[in-house]
């Protein structure tokens, strides 16, 4: 049987290693895009887990909510970023610093 | 027994496949490392009984949107070289941001068991228990509402999608309704009136067939 803290170790592996991602590809904004999708990914492992856990369907629900908000956020930040790239012909995020004081 | 050492497996694919989605160069590799990440997630949800959101995450990210990540990168041609161009400075503070948020939570889950009895809830169910099912019946009774927002939200999201990246075009030729709808008979219309017969030769010929009949 699948200890709990064995799960909540992976899930919290994962979270790091998206935050860390963030960090090393911080240029790239496909990249920071595809790491934000490994961290809801992470979250959604604790909230599976503790559904199984404490034998509460309400967990899996959330974990269907998210899944919802994180496609439609991907979609329409994709869409943002092939306008970006169709105006400025580049990804680089330290191109992007019109709004910079 | 069997359980565990799958687990293991996955897990270990899991966290190899999502170092090396950070780390690779090229952006179409590290899409197809996240869907291996998804994948194997999705093993391992199917390990804890949790099939339909297993089916779910495989359907939606690979079948969806990890699609649609290898269409914008295949789309957008980024040269290698202006990825391969960036800093590693923040490699570092990455790397000591991750080891830190590691160290937290392994802490915290070592220390306390959250005062969860994690034998319990974790009894293998039956064999005619389904998951879809019971999701079913939470889904469309307690959470209806939220799961209309949610509908609502995904349509916000296609309409978004669409009216960001569609683009104008010169001569492209489209109908306005509005303008259809409000015409009157007389934009249309123009009244001819043709002579039945031709004039007599002695008057001068008109130079152009029907001068006086121009519409209002």
């Amino acid at each position: 049987m699948i200890h709990l803290n064995w799960l909540l170790v992976v899930s919290g592996v994962l979270f790091a290693i998206s935050v860390a991602g963030m960090f090393i590809n911080r240029k790239n904004l496909i990249l920071l895009l595809m790491c934000v999708e490994l961290l809801l990914l992470a979250v959604n492992f604790n909230f599976v887990a503790f559904s199984r856990y404490l034998g509460d369907i309400n967990g899996q629900i959330f974990v269907f909510f998210v899944l919802t908000v994180a496609a439609a956020e991907s979609a329409i930040g994709l869409a943002i970023l092939v306008v970006l790239f169709r105006e400025r012909r580049s990804i680089n995020v330290e191109d992007l610093s019109t709004l910079k004081g | 027994m069997l359980v565990e050492i799958l687990f293991w497996i996955f897990a270990s694919i899991l966290g190899l496949s999502a170092l090396a989605m950070i780390m690779v160069r090229n952006p179409v590799h590290s899409a197809l490392l996240l869907v291996l990440c998804f994948f194997t997630s999705a093993s391992i949800w199917l390990l804890m009984e949790a099939e339909f959101l297993a089916v779910v995450l495989i359907l939606v990210y690979v079948g969806a949107v990890m699609v649609l990540f290898l269409f914008v990168v295949m789309m957008l041609d980024i040269t290698i070289e202006e990825v391969r161009a960036r800093v590693t400075r923040y490699a570092l503070l990455g790397g000591v941001v991750a080891g830190v948020v590691v160290f937290q939570l392994v802490s915290v889950v070592w220390t306390r068991s959250l005062g969860i009895d994690v034998t319990t809830g974790a009894q293998a169910q039956p064999a005619t228990y389904s998951n879809t099912a019971e999701l079913g019946k939470v889904l469309y009774t307690e959470y209806v509402y939220p799961f209309e927002l949610a509908a609502v939200l995904l349509l916000i999201a296609i309409v978004a999608a669409i009216s960001l990246t569609m683009r104008k075009r010169a001569g492209l030729k489209q109908q306005n309704i509005g303008k259809q709808v409000a015409v009157r008979r007389e934009d249309r219309v123009r009244i001819v009136k043709v002579p039945s017969h031709k004039a007599a030769p002695s008057a001068p010929a008109p130079s152009e067939p029907f001068p006086s009949d121009k519409g209002p």
